[in-house]
């Protein structure tokens, strides 16, 4: 079936003639039409504009033009700013917004031919490790609908997993990107801050933010990111820097990787969660990579040093929101203060509030040096601990989550047990490193992830260590029940 | 070290939220769990090491000149906005 195929298999039969853009966008909306409703992975469906792009996109082709993307449908995360239409972000806040201009991520897919086929559900303004802070109500698992999607950009993970596209677009500020592809089955990989551009793409916490992809395979991942990635004047925290041939290093050998064991990582780690990590080394072992034990002894105070900083990162950035300019207005203000108190009160959701909370606290006189300084100071020596790690290690590898996707339900209600849910996933976003989750196993009949995080600008390595594992492994060809013919 | 109900009505009013009567008890308990949660970090022998500024070392923030380089779009941008009259925003009387 045509959602099973990989990029380069579609990009064959649109060359081909095979098959026509509009005729593969057809049938990935009809996809989200039949399962959109029991998933609620998407927040807006754009079929018109859709076949429209895929037109084009056909034209482009008849024209003599042959590219791996032209005429490839996906979906953006509804955090990416689209043009003309609603970019909500997962909140009552921009419910009503309709973006006036295209993020660069979504301009740069757009021109490279891609087919957009909606927006994507979210944590709200991307706060949350479960999709269940969405305005929308939260995403549904395809694995097992009970049990959440992970999050924040838990609408694209599903949507990917259950073959509604085959790819999305993410981002990852703690792990909204890894932990979600792990918890679905998929793979899901955050560059190196500043390797893409976020322009256009609503701010939670500038100094972690960072745009990605989910994919089915590294190799797919590859080829959107590539069209990501690269230096953009209209971000002021994008590298000027070269991005390599992704395609190119997906082959080379791992004849002598060295792969870091973090101890910290292992530690309390549950036995079939560890055996599943041992089983994956036993295929890189069989590749020629070879294992060293390292350790981070600061990586444990990740998460709360996470919690001080992300929070006073987005108490400054929503500020924004005043109910004056764009989004949501409270009825009949009564005067000015009344006008911002109600309209932020009203407009946004419990989870944003307590992070504003958390993070007006933590910044406030007689607060600052005690918690954010403190904080800063900790993530500098986590960020020290990892440059000392990759002088000896090519990559580390270890589990992306604790435990499989959990009931819908479970742990909203507290939230400290919800941040911990991102133990591993946080420490790349302090240090600003690339990682990416691929499927490595099941447990309990739901998937799991495995880790590799890498220098900053080792996207190339990281995919081809991925690529390597999948050319030799199935798990990330594994659906869920009812997806897949 | 656990929050008052006062703390959180002042942190909720420098954060411009308002926060109903029902909800209040929730963030109460649930700030001073995350504030206790973070104080591990007081834990710390964090030395002379310097606050992190960059994740990447060397990096600084550019500067571009100071030139126009965007069109003027305000309609375009004031057809979200919530109230306008005659290209501005519409708020309360500020000024009795």
């Amino acid at each position: 079936m045509l959602h099973n195929l990989s990029i380069g298999a579609l990009a064959d039969l649109l060359a081909t003639k095979k098959i026509s853009s509009v005729e593969l966008t057809r049938h990935f909306l009809a996809r989200i039409e039949a399962f959109n409703p029991k998933l609620n992975a998407l927040v807006t469906q754009t079929a018109e504009l859709a076949l429209q792009a895929a037109a084009a996109a056909d034209s482009r082709r008849a024209a003599g033009e042959d590219s791996l993307l032209l005429g490839i449908p996906l979906i953006h995360k509804d955090i990416f700013c689209t043009d003309g239409v609603r970019t909500s972000c997962g909140s009552r806040m921009l419910d009503n917004f309709i973006a006036p201009y295209d993020a660069t991520v979504v301009e740069r897919l757009k021109a490279a031919g891609t087919v957009m086929l909606g927006k994507a559900n979210m944590d709200e303004f991307a706060m949350g490790s479960s999709n269940e802070t969405s305005y929308y109500g939260p995403v549904k698992n395809p694995w097992d609908t009970s049990k959440v999607p992970g999050g924040s950009s838990g609408g694209s993970a599903a949507a990917t997993a259950a073959r509604l596209t085959p790819v999305a677009t993410g981002t990852d500020t703690g792990g909204s990107i890894r932990q979600p592809a792990a918890l679905t089955g998929i793979t899901g990989i955050k560059p190196t801050y500043g390797r893409v551009s976020r322009y256009g793409m609503i701010a939670f916490a500038s100094s972690l933010d960072q745009a990605g992809v989910f994919a089915r395979s590294a190799e797919d991942a590859a080829i959107v990111l590539q069209a990501m990635a690269g230096f953009d004047p209209k971000d002021s925290t994008s590298v000027d820097a070269p991005v390599p041939d992704y395609g190119a290093a997906l082959d080379l050998p791992l004849a002598g990787l060295k792969i870091g064991l973090l101890k910290e990582f292992f530690e309390g780690l549950e036995g079939r969660n560890t055996a599943l990590i041992e089983e994956a080394l036993r295929v890189y072992r069989a590749l020629g990579a070879k294992t060293v034990d390292v350790s981070l002894p600061h990586l444990p105070l990740s998460v709360p040093t996470y919690y001080v900083v992300a929070p006073a990162e987005c108490s400054s950035n929503l500020s924004r929101f005043d109910g004056v300019r764009y989004g949501y207005r409270c009825e009949q203000p009564k005067d000015l203060m009344d006008l911002y108190q109600r309209s932020r009160g009203e407009g946004f959701g419990a989870e944003v509030k307590r992070r504003i909370m958390t993070g007006t606290y933590v910044l406030s006189a007689g607060y600052f040096d005690a918690y954010y300084l403190k904080a800063q100071k900790v993530r500098q020596l986590i960020t020290d601990e990892f440059r000392s790690a990759f002088a000896k290690v090519d990559l580390l590898l270890g589990p992306t989550t604790p435990t499989p996707a959990f009931a819908i339900g479970a742990k909203i209600d507290d939230p400290v047990t919800m941040y911990l849910n991102d133990i591993y996933t946080i420490g790349a976003n302090l240090a600003g490193l690339p990682g990416l989750s691929m499927p490595c196993g099941f447990i309990d009949g739901l998937p799991m992830g495995l880790q590799l995080i890498g220098p900053h600008f080792s996207e190339d390595r990281i995919l081809g260590a991925a690529h390597r594992f999948q050319q030799q492994t199935d798990w990330h060809n594994c659906a869920p029940r009812g997806y897949d013919s | 070290m656990s929050l008052t109900r006062q703390e959180v009505e002042k942190i909720a009013h420098l954060a411009r939220l308002s926060i109903t009567a029902q909800e209040m008890p929730v963030y109460v308990a649930s700030l001073s769990s995350i504030v206790n949660f973070v104080a591990d970090l007081s834990k710390v022998d964090t030395g002379t090491v310097p606050p992190m500024a960059h994740p990447l070392v060397g990096q600084r923030q550019r500067l571009r000149p100071d030139t126009v380089t965007e069109d003027d779009q305000h309609e375009k941008y004031q057809a979200n906005a919530p109230s306008v009259q005659a290209g501005l925003y519409v708020v309360p009387r500020v000024i009795e």
